[in-house]
């Protein structure tokens, strides 16, 4: 009988011990990258390129990748929109029903939520090489959306789901078309559960690297056109990280810690835009 | 009104092209990467590109087993780290957490997996290589030198190894495997667990023999996802895993695993034959293996799903 008892707290304490490690796991990530990044950030960083000798350990900063980043993370959001919007609404029963077809979509959109990173920037590339193309912003974009366009869409065809059948059939009722309906009534009804995808997609898109890592580029300069190669904070604190001067290396930190800022902000963001918006849908 | 109804002709097609596209998506991703990888597959037979372990592009020597020994192991470490902790932690979100608790840890976990590879591969750099080059492996080679897999090679015990490696994978799948576990858990029955309590049984033997027993394809998809996550994660790895081209013997020696191969030298080299050709087979031996088990995980998923309905 003691025994079943002693079982239970065991595990019990077990348990919460565990849950407490992984906690205590991000909360010292964020304490050691604060810690190092905070130190090393400037003004100078966030508002200048990188100068003669930057990466000696001279003057400079790193607007390049700053601006580069956004630049491709905007860009894929943009483009990974286009196709995940239209194909959620499409995988609702108004449109696909329950045919094979939907149910192929959805397998293909779970096993592109597998796929590495890393092979889409092999991919990326290819289609470059392909197109007689070199790393540029554009191809950083397309790369960049590949990666975001599963995440984004699993998140948007939840928020859409979520959209009561009654509702829409209110809708019908009234004559309202499919598309009238899904602008209308859909669209603001999930509103909050789609700002939510997008942002989310948004922050995995600006942390990855492997997938811009051959199909952006690096460079000094800030990008002029769709076809110039860009900079973006992760490779800067990969490429940083790599040389040998300790000056060089602590400004890879700060990379890091402005990186992780804007994600962890994207991240509030996207939970107070979504209880914010929340109020023009029924419930 | 007749244009209304264009509209919405026009609007449909359009969603369909769109989802025939994403549809092909894999197939077309996939399909590059073998027609890419078949000048190399023409030359050398598949069985030699991926049993033998010399890496050697100059003199056409393609061996690919020391990056798929060093995936291998450094997932397989990832993941008996992971697991036991992200299932204890689910079940205590699922079973046992106040509401209040879970409404903490839930987005905590989010941003957890928010968070990019780069900043945990830095923290593994700045943190965990220290620690294992200066505390665990001399403690390891005093205390563990008995252990086959306890003493590193001559001259490589930098803390860029498997372990350190390791330990960042399972920080990083820690929060996928607990959210699709806790998922799991939670779409157990109510009544099924009130049963158990009602007979006498403690919240553990409840979800020994009862909850975890009834989620159990559930928690099975979870661990598969978090392996499938964790076999194609590049940078973090890459950064504190030591890239070194040889099968590792222990948990201290370096490895180097299929993912950093190919960021590491994707891109340039391209003068050497069949350089590319040989990365791209090692991008399609990647994504074929993630999509095998992604595609065990659907199908364990639907088990789970079905049982679930009953």
């Amino acid at each position: 009988m003691k025994w079943r008892l002693l079982e239970e707290k065991v595990f019990r304490a077990l348990m919460i011990l565990c849950l407490g490690a992984v906690i205590a796991g991000l909360a010292l990530i964020v304490a050691v990258i604060t810690a190092k990044g905070a130190r090393s950030l400037s003004w100078e960083m966030l508002t200048q390129v990188p100068k003669g000798g930057y990466y000696l350990g001279k003057s400079g900063g790193i607007l390049n990748a700053i601006v580069g980043s956004l630049a491709l993370a905007f860009g894929a959001t943009a483009l990974a929109c286009v196709f995940a919007f239209p194909v959620c609404l499409y995988l609702q029963r108004d449109y696909a029903g329950r045919s094979r077809l939907a149910s192929f979509v959805r397998t293909s959109l779970d096993l592109l939520w597998g796929v590495p990173s890393i092979v889409y920037g092999a991919f990326g590339f290819t289609v470059l090489l392909y197109m007689g193309m070199r790393a540029s912003l554009l191809g950083g974009i397309i790369a960049l959306a590949l990666v975001e366009l599963p995440i984004m869409a699993r998140a948007m065809e939840e928020a859409v789901r979520m959209v009561p059948q009654a509702l829409k059939e209110a809708s019908y009722a009234m004559g309202g078309t499919h598309w009238e309906t899904m602008r209308k009534v859909v669209l603001r009804q999930a509103l909050p559960g789609i700002l939510t995808a997008i942002l989310l997609a948004f922050g995995r898109g600006i942390g990855d690297a492997a997938s811009v890592l051959f199909t952006a580029g690096y460079t000094d300069n800030l990008p002029r056109s769709l076809l110039d190669p860009v900079a973006s904070l992760p490779l800067a604190v990969f490429f940083q990280l790599g040389t040998p001067f300790p000056e060089v290396q602590s400004r890879a930190h700060a990379c890091a810690f402005i990186l992780l800022v804007i994600v962890l902000v994207v991240s509030v963001l996207s939970r107070l835009l979504g209880s914010r918006v929340s109020k023009y849908s029924l419930r | 009104m007749r244009l209304r109804l264009l509209t919405e002709r026009l609007t449909s097609l359009w969603f369909l092209c769109l989802s025939v596209v994403v549809m092909l998506l894999t197939a077309i991703v996939a399909g590059a990467l073998v027609h890419r990888s078949l000048p190399i597959l023409r030359r050398h037979p598949l069985g030699a590109l991926l049993g033998g372990s010399g890496w050697h592009p100059m003199q056409d020597q393609f061996g690919f087993l020391p990056f798929i020994v060093g995936t291998v192991w450094v997932t397989v470490l990832a993941m008996a780290m992971a697991v036991p902790v992200c299932l204890l932690s689910a079940i205590y979100l699922a079973e046992y957490a106040r509401s209040a608790t879970r409404a903490v840890v839930r987005p905590l976990l989010d941003v957890l997996a928010g968070i990019p590879s780069v900043v945990y591969g830095l923290f593994g750099v700045l943190l965990l290589v220290p620690l294992v080059s200066d505390h665990i492996a001399p403690w390891a080679a005093k205390h563990l030198s008995f252990l086959p897999g306890a003493t590193p090679r001559e001259g490589y015990a930098t803390g860029y190894c498997l372990l350190t490696g390791a330990i960042v994978l399972a920080m990083m799948v820690a929060p996928l495997i607990i959210s699709i576990a806790d998922e799991v858990l939670r779409s157990v029955p109510v009544a099924m667990r009130e049963a158990s309590l009602a007979v006498g049984a403690t919240r553990w033997e409840t979800v020994k023999h009862v909850s975890a027993r009834f989620a159990a394809p559930g928690l099975v998809a979870a661990v598969v996802l978090g392996f499938s996550r964790a076999f194609g994660e590049t940078m973090a790895v890459l950064m504190v895993v030591g890239n070194v081209p040889m099968a590792p013997r222990s948990v201290f020696d370096p490895a180097y695993p299929l993912p950093a191969l190919i960021a590491n030298n994707y891109g340039e080299m391209m003068s050497i034959p069949l350089y590319d050709s040989a990365l791209l087979l090692a991008a399609l031996i990647l994504m074929v293996t993630v999509l095998a088990f992604n595609l065990l995980a659907q199908g364990v998923l639907v088990i789970a799903k079905r049982r679930a309905a009953q």
